[in-house]
């Protein structure tokens, strides 16, 4: 199990990669593999944006990262998960999070890897300041789904 | 005693600073806190507290050497 804060861009696809082949993901127990990739867009609330900025509270936030990961681990029968979320400036397109779970079976597979990122939404203190042309602006809420 | 106060995003931008020191003679509720420090200040709606990076209620009792953090809601992911 791996929790990460990147301060820079990063390919979630490669970072399966190494993370599958180089960690401690069971070779040869695994037929389920579930990801999330959250990825930044050029427009929100009906205006276009340039840039984002992601703050977080040092300390609390690598906390309840892991502690959303846990959980999951005693919810489901997972062999494995790993949460890269990014911190600092992003562009349109940036992947913004990762998240991925390895478990025997889809079921819980799916079911876990829902439950991290929608624990992680709710809980974890990442905060998105947007640049827009009317200026900055901070995220007041996350959408429902 | 004495708590620290940390105090981010919109919140942080809002009033100005990232952090705060108090020092009290007593215990305090978190709502206190905020109250000592902000006295003009209402705190604002859907403000979300921690205390020692775990999310606290507003009548949780702050002890000393304590860190509070006051932050509007979580946007992450």
């Amino acid at each position: 199990m791996k929790v990460e804060l990147r301060d820079s861009a990063f390919d979630p696809l490669a970072e399966l990669g190494f993370y599958r082949t180089d960690s401690s993901v069971p070779q040869g127990q695994y037929g389920a593999t579930a990801i999330f990739i959250g990825t930044m867009r050029d427009y929100n609330e009906d205006q276009s944006v340039s840039r984002m900025t992601l703050e977080h509270y040092p300390g609390m936030t690598e906390r309840h990262l892991r502690r959303i990961v846990e959980t999951a681990g005693q919810e489901w029968p997972l062999l494995d998960a790993l949460v890269i979320h990014r911190i600092g400036e992003l562009q349109p397109n940036d992947p913004i999070v990762l998240v991925a779970v390895w478990s025997a079976h889809r079921a819980a597979a799916f079911a876990a890897c829902r439950f991290i990122i929608e624990e992680l939404k709710a809980k974890a203190p990442f905060w998105k300041r947007e640049a827009t042309v009317a200026g900055p602006r901070w995220v007041a809420h996350n959408t429902p789904g | 005693m004495t708590i620290c106060i940390k105090y981010f995003a919109s919140l942080r931008d809002r009033i100005g600073r990232a952090e705060d020191r108090l020092d009290t003679p007593g215990e305090l509720t978190v709502a206190a806190v905020w109250a000592a420090l902000w006295p003009e200040t209402p705190l604002p709606p859907n403000t979300l507290a921690a205390v020692n990076m775990e999310y606290a209620s507003l009548e949780q009792i702050v002890c000393d050497g304590d860190e509070v953090a006051f932050f509007p809601p979580v946007t992450g992911g």
